[in-house]
C-alpha cells in the first residue's frame, strides 16, 4: 500500500496555456465574426487582430495515428494549437488568411471533411453503443459513420435554412441529447426475464422502485425469488434493465428506431424546445441503417425546401403546423403521436387554431 | 506482432464512404494491439446478433471512487471462458479536458504516447458531458495509465452518483457574444467542489454547464442540473458601420424578413430617421441614410436572434452577467425537463462575484445532497417538492422572471398571503 501514489486532485486545467496565443491576447475582446465560406469562420477583435478558423469533422472515436495526424496538421498550419467542439469537430486557428487554402487542401488529402459551420448539418452528437455501453440497443459510432456518409454533402455545404444539429442514442435514456433531428432506439416489447439469474444479481426492491408505471412485482418463479412484469402496463422504457440485466429489454428484432424532430437548446427566437416523435418502427439494420438514413434525408430535404431563412426545424414547424409537417414529409400520423404520459394534455390543441 | 484479425464483414462495410471511419482507426490499432483485435471481434459479434455484450463492474484508481467506466465482456464460451479474451476487460478512463477544449499538440502527443503504452489506442474527443474518453484498458493498466495522465496535470472526470465533468463554450476565447469568463466560472465551480466528483456520494449525478450567452452552445439548459448562461440587462450595443455594411450586402427585404419580423417579442422597429424615438431604454442604429433600426430593450428577451443575424452590428450590452437555471435533465422518472430560472441575473465580473457563484453552487449541491431521493435528479426533486420550497431552502428571493405565468389552480393554502404581500412591498420600497 505504501507505494501507491496519491492522486493530484488538480481538477479542470486552465485553458490559457493550450489556447492559440491570439485567443489569449484578445480574450473577451472579440467584436465581429463572419462566415467567408463553408468550414471557415472569421473573427475580429477590438484590437483589430484577425483570426480565421477552419473546421473539420472527425470520427470522434479516433486511433492514435489519426490524432497524431491532426497534430502534424496543427503544427504545420496553426502554430501547434487546435480545439474540439462539443460535436467532436476540430477547429484550427489561423492568423494569416493565406494559410486557409493550404490547410483545407491538407485536411482534404487526409480525408477530413471541412465544413460544419453556419447552416450546415453538423457532426452528430452521439453515445457509446455496442462499442462500450452496457445497455445499448444499437451501435453509436457505426450509426453516425453511416449517416454522416449520407449527409456528407450537407456537412461541407451550408445550404440549410439555419443550422441543423443531429443526435443519436442507443437506448431511450438518450445520452445523445435533444436535437433538430434525434435518432433513438425505441423498445417495443416488455423485458424478457431470465428468472434463474434475478435472485443473484438484482436488488429486487430497487428494481421495483425504478419502474415508472409500477408494472414490476416481486414473484416466486420455479421456487426462486424473482420478478414479474404486468405486460399490459409495461411501457417498454427499459428503466428496469440497468439495475437488473436479467430483465433483457433489447431485442434484435423488436427494438426499433424512432425519429424525433424540433429539439433546440438555443434561446434564439423561440424558447428552447424538446424534440418530438415523428417516426418509429424503423429496423435496427446494421451496418448501414439505410431505412433510418432515408427518413432523415427526407425530413432534411423537405425542411431545406420549405423553411424560411433562419428558421430552425422547430421554428419552421411552428409556422407551418404539425398537420402540414406530416403531409409534406409523407410520414404517417398515428395514435402513438398523441401523448398519454404525465402532462400530456399540455400537448393537445386547446384552441380553434387550425390551419387548412 | 498482434494476433490474427477476426473476420469482420459488417465492420468492413463501415470503411467505405466519405466520412472518416472509426473502423479504419480500429484496424490500424489492431495491427499492433491484441486488445483491439479482440475488441473488433466482439463488436462484429454485436453487429451480427444486434446485441450488446458488456457488463459493468468495479474498477478504480487509488484515492478515487469514480471516473473509470469498467467493462467486462459477456461473450463467453461453454466453459465460461471469454470468446475474445484480449478484450475481456475494456475499461474507459474519463479525463477532464481544459475548459473550452483547447489543446496544444505537445499535450495531445503525450496523451497518445501514454495510451499507446497502456491502452487500446482508441480515444474519444469528447463524451457528451465533455470528458476525454480513453477507451479500452485492462484492469492492471488503469492505475499506471492514470498516474501518467495525472502527472501531466490532468484529473479524472465524474461517473456514478457524483459531480460530473463540465463543459464551457468557446466564449470569451473567440466569440463576440460572450457575456462572462466561462472558463473561469467553470474552473471556479468544479475545482472548488472536486471532492464530490472523486468520491461519489450524491443521490445521483449532478452536472454544471457554462454557456457565454443565450445561444447556449453547450446545451446547458437541457443537459445540466445547474446552467450558467451569460446575458446582459442594459441596452444592446450597436455599431453603425457594420449595420450599414449588413444593409448594403443584404438589403431591405432581408432586414425586414430576417431580423425585424423574427424578433419574438416585436421589440425591434424600423423607422424613418426623422421619426426615431429617443428614450433611455432604446438602442438606435442607422442602417442607411434614411432608416434607423430601434430596439426597445425593456421588451427584448435577450434571445440573441438579431445579434446572430447582424453579427458585430448588434452586440450584448455592457452590464453583463448570467442567468442561472436549475434542473435540466434527460429522461427517466419525469421525462426530459429544462432548467428553471432561479437567478434571473447575477453579475459575474469581480472576484467577489465568482465567489458568490461558487457559494450558490455549493449551496445547491448541499441542498440536493440532503433532499433528493436516491437516483433522483435535481429537476425531479424540484418537481416533487415544488420550486418555492427549493428557493426557500436556498434562501433565494422569488421573482416573477421565474415563471411563465402565475398559477392557474386555486388549490393552495394561502393563509399568510398578507405577510407575503408585505415582503414584496418591503423589497420593492428597499430597491
Ligand atoms: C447504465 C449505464 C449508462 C452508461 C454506460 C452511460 C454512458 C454514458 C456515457 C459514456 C456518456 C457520455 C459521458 C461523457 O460525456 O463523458 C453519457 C452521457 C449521458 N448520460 Fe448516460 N449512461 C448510462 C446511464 C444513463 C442514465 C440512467 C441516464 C439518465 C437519465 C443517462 C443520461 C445521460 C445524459 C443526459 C448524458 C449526456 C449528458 C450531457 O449532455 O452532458 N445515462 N452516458
Ligand atoms: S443512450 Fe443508452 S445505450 Fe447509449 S450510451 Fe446512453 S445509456 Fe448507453
Ligand atoms: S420496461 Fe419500464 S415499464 Fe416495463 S417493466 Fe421495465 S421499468 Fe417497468
Ligand atoms: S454560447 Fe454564446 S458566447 Fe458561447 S460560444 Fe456560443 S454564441 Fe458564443
Ligand atoms: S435579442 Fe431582443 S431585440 Fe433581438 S430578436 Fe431577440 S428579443 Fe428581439
Amino acid at each position: 500500500m505504501a507505494e501507491l501514489r496519491a492522486p493530484d486532485e488538480c481538477g479542470v486545467p486552465d485553458p490559457a496555456p493550450f489556447m492559440h496565443p491570439i485567443m489569449n491576447k484578445n480574450y473577451g475582446k472579440w467584436v465581429f465574426h463572419s462566415h467567408p465560406k463553408p468550414g471557415v469562420l472569421y473573427h475580429r477583435a477590438a484590437s483589430g487582430d484577425e483570426l480565421w478558423t477552419v473546421k473539420c469533422g472527425t470520427a470522434r472515436q479516433m486511433d492514435l495515428y489519426t490524432i497524431r495526424l491532426l497534430c502534424d496538421i496543427a503544427d504545420k498550419h496553426s502554430d501547434g494549437h487546435l480545439r474540439f467542439t462539443a460535436r467532436s469537430n476540430v477547429e484550427f486557428g489561423l492568423t494569416d488568411a493565406s494559410k486557409i487554402e493550404p490547410l483545407i487542401a491538407d485536411l482534404g488529402k487526409h480525408g477530413f471533411p471541412v465544413g460544419g459551420t453556419a447552416n450546415s448539418v453538423s457532426m452528430i452528437a452521439h453515445t457509446q453503443g455496442w462499442l462500450h455501453c452496457d445497455i445499448p440497443g444499437t451501435d453509436a459510432s457505426g450509426v453516425v459513420k453511416a449517416l454522416m456518409d449520407e449527409l456528407h454533402e450537407e456537412f461541407i455545404k451550408c445550404e440549410m435554412p439555419n443550422r441543423v444539429k443531429l443526435s443519436t442514442s442507443c437506448c431511450e435514456i438518450n445520452c445523445g441529447g435533444q436535437a433538430d433531428i434525434a435518432i433513438i432506439v425505441q423498445h417495443t416489447k416488455p423485458p424478457k426475464i431470465n428468472h434463474d439469474l434475478v435472485a443473484n444479481v438484482c436488488e429486487r426492491p430497487s428494481v421495483v422502485a425504478r419502474c415508472p408505471v409500477a408494472a414490476i412485482r416481486p414473484a416466486l418463479v420455479n421456487g426462486k425469488p424473482s420478478l414479474e412484469v404486468d405486460e399490459k402496463k409495461c411501457i417498454c422504457c427499459g428503466a428496469c434493465f440497468p439495475p437488473c440485466p436479467p430483465m433483457q429489454i433489447n431485442d434484435p428484432e423488436h427494438s426499433k428506431i424512432a425519429i424525433w424532430v424540433g429539439g433546440k437548446n438555443s434561446n434564439a427566437r423561440s424558447k428552447p424546445t424538446f424534440h418530438k416523435l415523428v417516426a418509429s418502427g424503423l429496423p435496427n439494420n446494421a451496418p448501414r441503417w439505410p431505412e433510418v438514413g432515408a427518413v432523415v434525408k427526407n425530413i432534411l430535404a423537405v425542411y431545406k425546401a420549405d423553411a424560411q431563412p433562419w428558421e430552425r426545424i422547430a421554428d419552421w414547424i411552428d409556422r407551418i403546423g404539425w398537420p402540414r409537417f406530416f403531409e409534406k414529409t409523407g410520414l404517417p400520423f398515428t395514435k402513438f403521436h398523441i401523448d398519454d404520459w404525465r402532462g400530456a394534455r399540455n400537448s393537445l390543441n386547446a384552441s380553434t387554431h387550425i390551419r387548412f | 506482432m498482434a494476433k490474427k484479425m477476426h473476420d469482420t464483414p459488417n465492420l468492413d462495410q463501415l470503411e467505405s464512404g466519405p466520412w472518416p471511419s472509426f473502423v479504419t482507426g480500429l484496424k490500424r490499432e489492431a495491427a499492433k494491439k491484441d486488445i483491439m483485435v479482440d475488441l473488433m471481434g466482439q463488436l462484429e459479434e454485436s453487429y451480427k446478433t444486434k446485441k450488446g455484450f458488456w457488463k459493468g463492474g468495479t474498477v478504480g484508481v487509488f484515492g478515487y471512487g469514480g471516473g473509470i467506466i469498467p467493462r467486462f465482456t459477456e461473450l463467453k464460451d461453454a466453459n465460461e471462458q471469454p470468446m475474445f479474451p484480449d478484450a475481456a476487460e475494456f475499461h474507459t478512463i474519463r479525463l477532464q479536458p481544459p475548459a473550452g477544449m483547447h489543446y496544444d499538440t505537445k499535450t495531445l502527443r503525450q496523451f497518445c504516447d501514454i495510451w499507446d503504452k497502456y491502452g487500446s489506442g482508441l480515444i474519444a474527443f469528447h463524451g457528451q458531458s465533455g470528458d476525454i474518453m480513453f477507451q479500452g484498458c485492462t484492469t492492471a493498466n488503469v492505475q499506471p495509465a492514470w498516474e501518467e495522465l495525472n502527472e501531466m496535470g490532468f484529473d479524472l472526470g465524474g461517473a456514478g452518483p457524483a459531480l460530473r465533468t463540465s463543459m464551457s463554450c468557446v466564449g470569451a476565447a473567440r466569440c463576440e457574444m460572450s457575456c462572462y469568463d466561462e472558463a473561469k466560472a467553470l474552473r471556479t465551480v468544479i475545482n472548488n467542489n472536486i471532492d464530490d466528483m472523486h468520491r461519489p456520494a450524491l443521490p445521483y449525478k449532478f452536472k454544471f454547464k457554462f454557456s457565454g450567452c443565450p445561444n447556449d452552445c453547450t446545451n446547458a439548459i437541457q443537459r445540466s442540473d445547474m446552467a450558467t448562461i451569460g446575458t446582459w440587462r442594459d441596452n444592446i450595443q450597436v455599431n453603425e458601420g457594420i449595420a450599414r455594411d449588413y444593409m448594403k450586402s443584404h438589403g431591405m427585404d432581408k432586414l425586414v424578413n430576417d431580423v425585424i419580423s423574427k424578433c419574438p417579442t416585436r421589440a425591434i422597429t424600423l423607422r424613418n430617421k426623422a421619426e426615431a424615438v429617443t428614450s433611455g431604454s432604446i438602442s438606435t442604429v442607422a442602417v442607411d441614410d434614411q432608416h434607423v433600426l430601434q430596439i426597445e430593450n425593456h421588451d427584448c428577451v435577450r434571445c440573441m436572434h438579431c445579434l446572430n443575424v447582424m453579427p458585430g452590428a448588434l452586440l450584448p450590452g455592457k452590464d453583463k452577467g448570467v442567468t442561472i437555471l436549475v434542473g435540466g435533465k434527460s429522461v427517466l422518472k419525469i421525462g426530459a425537463s429544462m432548467g428553471t430560472v432561479v437567478i434571473p441575473f447575477m453579475k459575474l465580473e469581480s472576484e467577489d462575484d465568482f465567489e458568490a457563484l461558487n457559494d450558490l453552487s455549493r449551496n445547491i449541491l448541499d441542498f440536493f445532497a440532503e433532499n433528493a431521493l436516491e437516483h433522483e435528479r435535481t429537476g425531479e426533486m424540484i418537481e416533487r417538492i415544488g420550486l418555492v420550497n427549493f428557493l426557500e431552502g436556498l434562501d433565494i428571493e422569488i421573482d416573477p422572471s421565474m415563471i411563465v405565468h402565475p398559477r392557474t389552480n386555486p388549490y393552495v393554502r394561502m393563509d399568510d398571503w398578507d405577510e407575503e404581500a408585505e415582503k414584496w412591498n418591503e423589497r420593492k420600497s428597499a430597491a
